[in-house]
């Protein structure tokens, strides 16, 4: 589906989205609350149907974090990028690991790199860095004195 | 872990496989629940090897964060750098002289029949039988001096940068390649008689881990893997890159979805590479092997992703830039991490041999998924 | 022509005529001893040099040549250094089993030399029910094993040990209904009497299609019994590191490890004192003049030759296949080869009473 028709169709599912221009592909911005119904759509609706989630991941810029999905679809072969913009001091977003399996491990890697709550993920847990490890390796305010060399 | 303990029931085993071991290929730690010889759960448990990359590029220019990511999938290190090179051609809207397209393209068949001889060794060796293993390397050996003579190195080779690729194709580079494929072509029939048509061997794969087609795309399983399952996800044939839409050659599914499919689709794979290397060799053009470009790169602001098709599966370049000199962040999509969230789905109820047999089928590069 | 017989008939005379009957019995105990644990030796040695240069020519390589001309020296050196290498007992190991373990699998290993005839008249004890005593006592190297898995105290160990558990007691009615087969045709179970009855041709070209099928499922039984390739699910490299002696290091590895070879020699042995003859040259029928030209051959190079070729057999499958996983191993025994070796037995009955065989 063109990029015209999936603005349409998206405006009609949730009205709150806005669309960033510039880019490869569409970029949908989605308030965190709405996140989980809209993207059930995405899977749901037909002619949409992105069953393949390649990308999860987590933009810090230094006020907010960006979630940034990325999916695709296996029979319409569109692509689209879905960001949510969340709250840099308590973050926190509903999971969709129980509409796409792989981002299990993927939401767990970007709470142990970033320290974002995934809400109702079955098993939320470290998973790159050691399990007693203080603090969040990829946001930009990390200091550690003793591993980090700054040139 | 502890809580892990207390949620077992009577009689089960917890035991640990890895991370250093025979039949992880790299420091993969799996903790695995078993009843019997029956397994329960499997728990992998990762970052051994985590260089965090992702950071380090962060205070890395444009031209030196490709050398990074040779290390990440090692095995198909090309591609990685490939991947890399056109994110940032990409951003910089550089054009690719075609010479250097096609010495690209035929490094990275190269590299991805080199990859797939590893596999075929390594997988044999973990079913058990210890011989296929030598026979795989000889013919490795012979790419990786056909590397050493072009690049450099025989591993990790920085060859590829944005522009091109980084000097000039050795004298020999054709009448390498040329023996090169007769010698393979010859071993094909061995490779099938020994290892493909061995009773023993389909009787360990067949039926052992199999991915439905709807579970693959659940999981996100690309490559060998996801086109075992009958999932249509080569990115050369999607969203091709470089002249790939313009040879010809198949793409591989099998449909069954269980590790005899997924080797099947690796040997017919490396034919399709052979294909790909015979259409290309003879007529590469002349000209430039790099594009002229800055020094020093500076992407523009915006957001960068470009996907190729490693040995692996899907290897995303994700650049965010804020127009420095640096990445503002990067993310690297490995293909390995996907299917390696397959790996509980697949082998829950069957043996700890079938673990092994369906571990080596998914073709997992450790490096690759800790990055 | 050179036979071993003169020279245990020398021994034997010269002791009797020096000493008393029975201080000179004892003397030959002790001699047989002593050519028995030396045999151990250097066949344990030579074996391993032979697995690793059978495997390098398989893989292309060469092997070992260093230590000594054509490497032959390579397994003495390594087992120096295993034996000054340090023997550590795990801490939650049950000391006296993890001690014991090695020792009974190397006893059971020499229980079964005494009834082997390795040339003619060289046996070191003709027991009448010699084929039953070698089927029994090869049981009991289950014992070892098992003690070894359990008094480990590691999961690994515990898993390999009931593997092989499993895997041996099941493969031991595949060999024992082969062996009982050819006693059906030779009428007892004396090792002598099996080798002298295949005085004018041996058992597998006498009792054709029987007498295959039996050696067949012999050669894979015994494969399996001795824990080999492709039966070696119990010790996988790739799965469990080294299944029931993980934690076995210095002399007690070495034990094991030497036994396993001598295990293979000692099936090897009776499969060719079974179906090959043994010690007996290879005689066509009433051809006199052909067997009188095999009888130059020593009886001994005779024995040893054929060893040694089944054992080539035994380490060309170990290079070439992969392993069955466990299940699928235990499915071949009771699904399989069990019903075809019953089967064969009686059609191995028929043939015998209706004298169709040679």
């Amino acid at each position: 589906m063109l990029n015209e028709d999936l603005k349409f169709k998206f405006t009609e599912i949730l009205p709150a989205v806005l669309f960033e221009e510039g880019g490869e592909w569409l970029n949908v911005l989605v308030p965190p609350e709405e996140l989980t119904p809209f993207v059930k759509q995405l899977r749901s609706a037909e002619g949409l149907g992105f069953d393949y989630l390649f990308c999860l991941t987590c933009i810090d810029w230094k006020t907010h974090f960006t979630m940034v999905y990325h999916f695709s679809s296996t029979q319409y072969r569109h692509n689209i990028v879905v960001k949510a913009k969340i709250d840099r001091n308590n973050p926190e977003i509903e999971t969709v690991s129980d509409i796409w399996r792989t981002a299990e491990m993927l939401e767990r890697e970007v709470y142990d790199l970033f320290g974002v709550i995934f809400l109702h993920h079955p098993d939320l847990r470290r998973l790159i860095m050691p399990d007693d490890w203080e603090g969040w390796p990829l946001r930009k305010d990390f200091e550690d004195p003793v591993n980090m060399i700054k040139l | 872990m502890i809580e892990e303990i207390g949620r077992t029931t009577e009689g089960d085993l917890i035991i640990n496989i890895g991370p250093q071991h025979p039949a992880t290929h790299g420091v993969l730690h799996l903790v695995i629940t078993l009843n019997g010889e029956t397994i329960k759960k499997v728990e992998p448990h990762l970052g051994y090897i985590h260089r965090s990359i992702e950071k380090m590029c962060e205070s890395l220019s444009y031209r030196q964060f490709i050398y990074v990511t040779s290390r990440m999938d090692y095995l198909s290190s090309h591609i990685n750098n490939h991947g890399c090179a056109l994110c940032v051609e990409k951003g910089l809207q550089i054009e690719v002289p075609l010479r250097a397209q096609f010495i690209r393209v035929l490094m990275d068949e190269l590299t991805r029949i080199a990859s797939h001889e590893l596999w075929w060794g390594a997988m044999a060796m973990d079913l058990g039988a210890f011989t296929p293993f030598f026979h795989a390397f000889r013919e490795r050996e012979t790419i990786t001096d056909i590397m050493e003579k072009t690049c450099g190195a025989r591993l990790t080779m920085n060859y590829i940068v944005p522009g091109g690729v980084m000097a000039e194709l050795h004298p020999d580079f054709q009448k390498d390649v040329k023996r090169f494929i007769q010698l393979y072509k010859s071993k094909f029939e061995e490779y099938n008689e020994l290892v493909t048509g061995n009773v023993i061997f389909q009787n360990r794969m067949k039926s052992v881990g199999v991915l439905s087609k709807k579970d693959a795309i659940s999981y996100g399983c690309t490559g060998p893997v996801g086109r075992a399952s009958g999932v249509f996800c080569d990115i050369r044939k999607l969203y091709p890159y470089d002249i790939y839409n313009k040879i010809e050659f198949e793409e591989i599914t099998e449909t069954e979805g269980d590790s005899f499919a997924r080797y099947l689709v690796r040997l017919k794979e490396m034919q399709q590479s052979i294909r790909i290397i015979e259409q290309l060799l003879d007529n590469i053009p002349e000209g430039d092997f790099q594009a002229k470009t800055k020094a020093v790169l500076k992407l523009p602001k915006g957001e960068f992703y470009q996907r190729v098709e490693t040995a692996r599966g899907e290897l995303g370049v994700y650049i965010v830039s804020e127009g420095g000199t640096t990445p503002y962040r990067i993310k690297f999509r490995s293909p390995g991490f996907s299917n390696l969230s397959a790996l509980e789905h697949m082998v829950k109820g069957l043996k700890i041999g079938d673990l092994v047999a369906a571990m080596g089928s998914l073709d997992l590069v450790i490096p690759d998924i800790d990055r | 022509m050179f036979s071993l017989e003169n020279i245990t008939r020398f021994i034997h005379e010269w002791l009797n005529g020096h000493f008393n009957p029975t201080f000179a019995l004892f003397m030959e105990f002790g001699l047989v001893g002593v050519a028995a644990i030396t045999l151990f030796a250097f066949l344990g040695l030579s074996l391993v040099w032979m697995e690793r240069k059978v495997a390098a020519v398989m893989q292309i390589r060469i092997g070992p040549n260093r230590v000594g001309p054509k490497g032959i020296f390579q397994t003495t050196a390594d087992t120096l250094k295993l034996l000054m290498k340090e023997g550590l007992v795990p801490d939650g190991a049950d000391k006296f089993l993890f001690n014991l373990a090695p020792f009974i699998v190397m006893i059971v290993a020499m229980l079964i030399l005494a009834p082997i005839a390795f040339a003619k008249n060289i046996q070191i004890w003709d027991i009448n029910i010699g084929v039953l005593y070698l089927s029994a006592v090869s049981s009991l190297s289950v014992i070892g094993i098992l003690m070894a898995g359990w008094a480990s105290n590691n999961k690994y160990s515990l898993l390999g040990a009931m593997r092989s558990g499993a895997q041996i007691v099941s493969y031991e009615l595949s060999a024992g209904l082969s062996v009982l087969s050819i006693v059906v045709m030779t009428g007892s179970l004396s090792i002598k009497d099996i080798i002298l009855s295949q005085q004018n041709g041996w058992w597998i070209f006498k009792a054709h299609i029987p007498a295959l099928i039996s050696f067949i499922i012999f050669i894979i039984a015994v494969t399996a019994e001795t824990n080999r390739a492709p039966f070696d699910m119990a010790e996988a490299e790739s799965e469990l590191t080294a299944g029931f002696h993980t934690e076995y290091s210095g002399m007690r590895f070495a034990l094991f490890f030497l036994a396993e070879y001598i295990n293979i020699f000692i099936v090897c042995a009776i499969g060719a004192t079974l179906f090959f003859g043994g010690w007996m040259p290879l005689h066509i029928g009433n051809w006199q003049a052909f067997n009188h030209i095999m009888n130059y051959i020593p009886s001994s190079i005779w024995f040893f030759g054929k060893t040694i070729g089944l054992i080539f057999l035994i380490m060309w499958f170990r290079w070439t296949f992969p392993r069955l996983r466990i299940d699928q191993l235990l499915n071949l025994e009771w699904k399989y080869l069990l019903p075809i070796s019953m089967f064969n037995l009686l059609l191995m009955t028929v043939v015998a009473i209706m004298g169709w065989h040679f």
